[in-house]
């Protein structure tokens, strides 16, 4: 997990790349263009956890960790996408010995919890 | 605007979707083998399925004008197997000749199973002795870091093989530089619910540039759409970037690429 911090580094680097170097034209206002969709997936964020809650499964260990993700969105640097899904991955680096079946749940569940 | 969509499952989609896709200004679809949503039984249940990849689904697209290439392998969700892959394997050759085929894939891994990385490595091995084209499926969720991590050890593993030669399919924030810093081309997959939105996709596009990359939809019978590449050049609009930018990206490069393999050719008008 550490290296994947560091690659992060990189693309915490690139956060400072001006707008030309992305291949951004000067005058385009991107909170314009995104603000209200990042806004409503906020609010359903929210919206999940609390009914979750209601029903009583805040437990469930894709619920716990998507949480911990969350918490990624609240720090300063950028690469909040790459941290959001490193938080979310299997960390670990050796096959399985057989397929537990087709599926992926999101989240990764440790064994050893 | 012209595009090549260069990852659809088009034996999964209805003709509508055909009509869609050349409106929007498709000049060629490819499509890699991949899983029917159920295991098939028999060896003979796939050489079903390569003939539909590289004699029925041309001849659909062709209705409309429209070239379509196809890749054959076994996909990783059915590699569990062994006994059956093996014998899948020894059939994939005869179909990688047929005049449409560009190479091996969609092959990878699903769930990093020890199955799963015996028959990505024979793949390997069939696409590295006949200098084949790659394109790699990786992971979902969860799975996709570690996955990852597995094929790129696999592909490098083989000295047969030249990253400039193989495409690493489905990369998101978290394995685009894995990939593409080895050498190799990587793809983006756009999807409503998984994978990557068209914002994301531009996102690792601005940050990580122009080269040795392409967009796909990737469609098939589960939530996608065959028209998210063209969506995505709406959201390239929208931030600014010039009509060569967005040409080079969702036309040039699958063109590039995929124009390693011979095979692959295009009406002189798209030149």
């Amino acid at each position: 997990m550490e290296s994947e911090m560091k690659k992060s580094m990189v693309a915490k680097e690139a956060s400072g790349m001006g707008k030309k170097e992305q291949g951004i034209m000067e005058d385009v206002n991107l909170v314009n263009l995104g603000f209200m969709d990042a806004r409503i997936k906020a609010i359903d964020i929210a919206a999940f956890l609390d009914r979750v809650q209601r029903a009583g499964q805040e437990g469930d260990y894709r619920v716990v960790e998507l949480r911990k993700a969350l918490a990624c969105l609240l720090e300063g640097e950028h690469g909040r996408a790459e941290r959001v899904l490193l938080s979310l991955s299997d960390p670990t680096l050796e096959p399985i010995p057989a397929a537990p079946g087709k599926g992926a749940a999101g989240a990764w569940l440790n064994p050893g919890n | 605007m012209r595009y090549i969509e260069p990852h659809a499952h088009m034996v999964s989609r209805t003709t509508d979707d055909y009509e869609k896709l050349v409106t929007a200004g498709c000049k060629a679809v490819c499509e890699p083998a991949f899983w029917a949503g159920f295991d098939r039984g028999s060896v003979e249940g796939f050489r079903d399925y390569y003939m539909q990849l590289t004699v029925y689904e041309p001849a659909r697209a062709a209705k409309f004008g429209l070239p379509h290439y196809s890749w054959i392998c076994l996909n990783p969700k059915e590699a569990e197997d062994l006994s059956l892959a093996k014998d899948v394997l020894e059939i994939i050759p005869e179909f990688l000749d047929k005049p449409n085929v560009l190479g091996v894939g969609e092959i990878g891994l699903n769930k990093n199973s020890k199955n799963e990385l015996e028959v990505l490595e024979r793949h390997i091995e069939i696409a590295a002795d006949r200098d084949e084209l790659i394109l790699v499926h990786t992971p979902h969720l969860e799975d996709k870091l570690k996955g990852t991590k597995l094929i790129v050890d696999a592909l490098l593993n083989n000295p047969k093989v030249r990253p400039e030669r193989v495409i690493i399919d489905h990369v998101e924030e978290h394995t685009v530089r894995l990939a593409k810093e080895k050498g190799f081309w990587v793809g983006m997959t756009l999807y409503p619910e998984s994978k990557c939105t068209p914002a994301r996709a531009v996102d690792m596009l601005e940050l990580y540039g122009m080269d040795r990359i392409w967009m796909n939809c990737a469609c098939d019978w589960g939530i996608s759409d065959p028209l998210a590449v063209p969506k995505a050049v709406v959201e390239m609009r929208k931030r600014g970037h010039a009509q060569d930018v967005i040409d080079k990206v969702v036309y040039q490069n699958p063109y590039e690429f995929m124009s390693q393999s011979p095979k692959f050719k295009l009406g002189i008008e798209y030149e």
